[in-house]
């Protein structure tokens, strides 16, 4: 049914997309030049200014997207895959040609806080503005000074290889009603300071919404949700739940087990990887003490979720997890141990881990394929690592072991099937 | 052909795999006689490393029975390293190789290399497909004087007299399986493979044909392996073309 949700869906974009047309089909505007800007240049040089902006861009983790695979910082240059295409991600260094150059704090403004470009043109939403449309003024013009004054580097961005419609920009406008709502992030007054300044992290700057919650077949999130989990599109991976409470992802997380994670990337319950690993690694683990716990006390707050829905096994369960059983004993127990506790600072637990029982079993299933190190941050400049086992076990194997852990000791969740990890196993990586 | 490769090659990891965790139970039951449920780890940077040692061998020794993992045992430390950061930086590509080593920082790869490089493993012997002799003599050409005709140093210019690598940043050619070597030749015209620029070896690679690769790799593969399979001392061979990896700068030639 998919498809007709899908079909439907791309009726009301045609129809609103038609509609904008008639009614913002006017050519864009003309930019702001930075001479005419209502920032001086004095301003955007301030030392301190530039600082700040350089902490709020590494909480934002700028560089993660912008940042081409061996390519200078923030050049960008690389493309981002999406389910409709291959987005281009921009240069934002002060290269006059090929970068933010010429653009004033106003353009920016506009780019960040209503997803609009330097000529007015609707921003397709791979750029996260969904979230950055929270981040306040101030904020905003820290970033923009700091990322004038890095050293301009010239590369052209990457072409747009969107499919119809998607390649027609003013489609945007149809998308944007759905799934956009502009405004700075509004304190609630009832809550605590702290808790204020974790939720316009977590809500604007730190954009975790954009993977830690589930995309529709439009590649929106409904406005409603907020920090459910869900499966990150392209990558592959499961970007789990946020809630601590009861039936939430992070089910039993203390808040010094989120701090731990976002710090060192490792905490008592559970070890960053896949993408996570590269924000903890260039973002989470240089921000502040007091944001870290500022984060840590908002997520706490996540509201406790429904009981999930109990899957009905279409085939018998436990001769797949009996046989995972005799593979975890020969490969898995020497690091995760017997009782899947792991070994405290070294290997994770996978008892409880909420990595292992996402829904989806994607995250345990690939982690057994490729292994890999834990990040590596200042705490643990020398992590330890897990084998890649993609060489050695089949996709049968795969399959049995990652039902295993899944469903041993305190985890409950779904059994994996072999043609999953047949799939995983062949998804690209990055 | 493939499957028959890839099974070898997973029987090969499984052996390896089971060695290291009889090595893990050994020095389990030597710490604490009942079997925990929480294993004694120990700190070393061996078992920090699983993740490399899995395919290349705990001592780097590599599969040389299916030419797929690298030896990297005895290669130059700086040379691992370089390797590292050319996957870091995509310009090697090999996914497995780019995800591993995506997070580590200079001080731990090079840590890494030098483990690596400090291992002392016997060579043992990879199978050679079968190539004719004409095709054995050509490579031996190749390696010991070139072609001077079409420009194609020796191998030894830079590998070394005995193809036993250069201080800091040459690796041996002596001992690498067949399939490995044709495989990274091949590599370097396909840009799959790449270093620093000017990369001296893409310029090789690129002007050698399909049967000097294959006839290259079998007489690499083939020859015998000399008493000291040690790396040559830094500054001992003067290359014949400009190589990033050696410090130079400009285009290649």
């Amino acid at each position: 049914m998919k498809w007709l949700r899908r079909l439907s869906l791309l009726i009301v974009v045609l129809i609103v997309l038609v509609l904008g047309w008639v009614l913002f089909g006017r050519s864009g505007r003309e930019p702001t030049p930075p001479g005419t800007s209502k920032v001086t240049a004095t301003t955007l040089h301030d030392p301190a200014l530039i600082a700040k902006g350089e902490y709020l861009a590494t909480v934002g983790d700028c560089a993660g997207c912008h940042t081409a695979q061996g390519g200078a910082r923030y050049a960008g240059g690389r493309s981002l895959a999406t389910p409709f295409g291959d987005i281009p991600v921009p240069n934002i260094t002060p290269d006059r040609e090929t970068g933010l150059g010429d653009w004033s704090f106003e353009n920016f403004w506009q780019a960040l806080h209503a997803g609009k470009g330097r000529h007015g043109e609707l921003l397709y939403p791979a750029f996260s503005y969904t979230s950055y449309t929270k981040v306040d003024h101030d904020d905003a013009l820290a970033i923009f000074a700091f990322l004038q004054s890095l050293p301009p580097v010239h590369q052209p961005a990457k072409p747009t290889l969107l499919k119809f419609p998607y390649s027609v920009r003013k489609s945007l406008v149809a998308w944007r009603a759905l799934y956009f709502t502009e405004g700075e992030f509004q304190p609630d007054p009832a809550q605590s300071p702290q808790w204020n300044r974790g939720a316009y992290l977590v809500q604007g700057l730190g954009h975790c919404n954009e993977c830690h919650a589930a995309r529709d077949s439009l590649g929106g999130t409904p406005p409603d949700v907020h920090l459910t989990g869900g499966q990150i599109p392209m990558q592959n991976w499961y970007a789990p739940d946020l809630s601590t409470r009861q039936n939430g992802g992070l089910q039993g997380w203390r808040e010094q087990d989120i701090v731990d994670l976002l710090k060192t990337g490792q905490s008592a319950r559970g070890v960053a990887f896949g993408p996570m690993a590269g924000v903890v690694a260039n973002s989470t683990q240089h921000m502040t003490d007091d944001d870290l716990r500022a984060i840590a006390t908002y997520l706490g707050s996540l509201p406790p979720r429904a009981l999930p829905v109990a899957e009905t096994q279409l085939f018998n369960a436990d001769a797949i997890v009996r046989g995972g059983g005799k593979i975890y004993a020969q490969h898995c127990e020497q690091c995760h141990g017997k009782d899947g506790n792991g070994v405290a600072g070294v290997y994770p637990p996978l008892n409880g881990n909420s990595s292992v029982t996402e829904p989806t079993g994607i995250n345990a299933t690939r982690m057994i394929l490729l292994g890999g190190f834990a990040p590596l941050t200042a705490s643990h400049p020398r992590p330890y690592s897990m084998p890649p086992f993609a060489q050695q076990l089949s996709d049968v194997e795969v399959s049995a072991v990652a039902s295993y852990i899944r469903r041993s000791w305190a985890n409950q969740a779904s059994v994996v099937r072999p043609d999953d990890v047949s799939k995983y196993r062949h998804t690209p990586i990055d | 052909m493939r499957n028959r490769r890839s099974r070898l090659r997973a029987v090969r990891c499984l052996g390896s795999l089971l060695a290291l965790s009889l090595v893990g139970f050994v020095a389990m039951a030597a710490d604490q006689p009942s079997t925990p449920a929480h294993p004694a780890i120990p700190d070393t940077l061996q078992q920090r490393i699983i993740a490399c040692t899995t395919c290349h061998g705990v001592h780097g020794e590599g599969t040389p029975g299916s030419g797929y993992f690298p030896r990297l045992a005895g290669k130059p430390a700086a040379y691992l390293a370089r390797q590292m950061q050319d996957f870091q930086n995509g310009l090697r590509k090999y996914a497995p190789m780019e995800y591993t080593v995506r997070q580590l920082s200079p001080a731990y790869m090079q840590e890494i290399a030098e483990y690596f490089a400090t291992q002392q493993v016997p060579y043992s012997r990879s199978p050679l497909p079968p190539v004719p002799a004409t095709a054995l003599q050509r490579g031996e050409q190749l390696i010991s004087k070139g072609d001077p005709a079409r420009r194609i140093p020796a191998c030894a210019s830079c590998h070394g007299n005995q193809l036993t690598g250069v201080e800091p940043s040459t690796p041996g050619l002596v001992g690498l399986p067949y399939d490995y070597i044709s495989a990274q030749l091949g590599s370097w015209r396909t840009h799959t493979r790449a270093t620093l620029a000017p990369d001296c070896m893409a310029v090789v690679a690129n002007r050698l044909t399909d049967s000097d690769i294959t006839a290259v790799a079998a007489a690499l593969a083939s020859r015998q392996l000399p008493a000291d399979t040690h790396a040559q001392a830094a500054g001992s061979v003067t290359p014949p073309l400009p190589c990033g990896v050696l410090g130079a700068t400009g285009d290649t030639p």
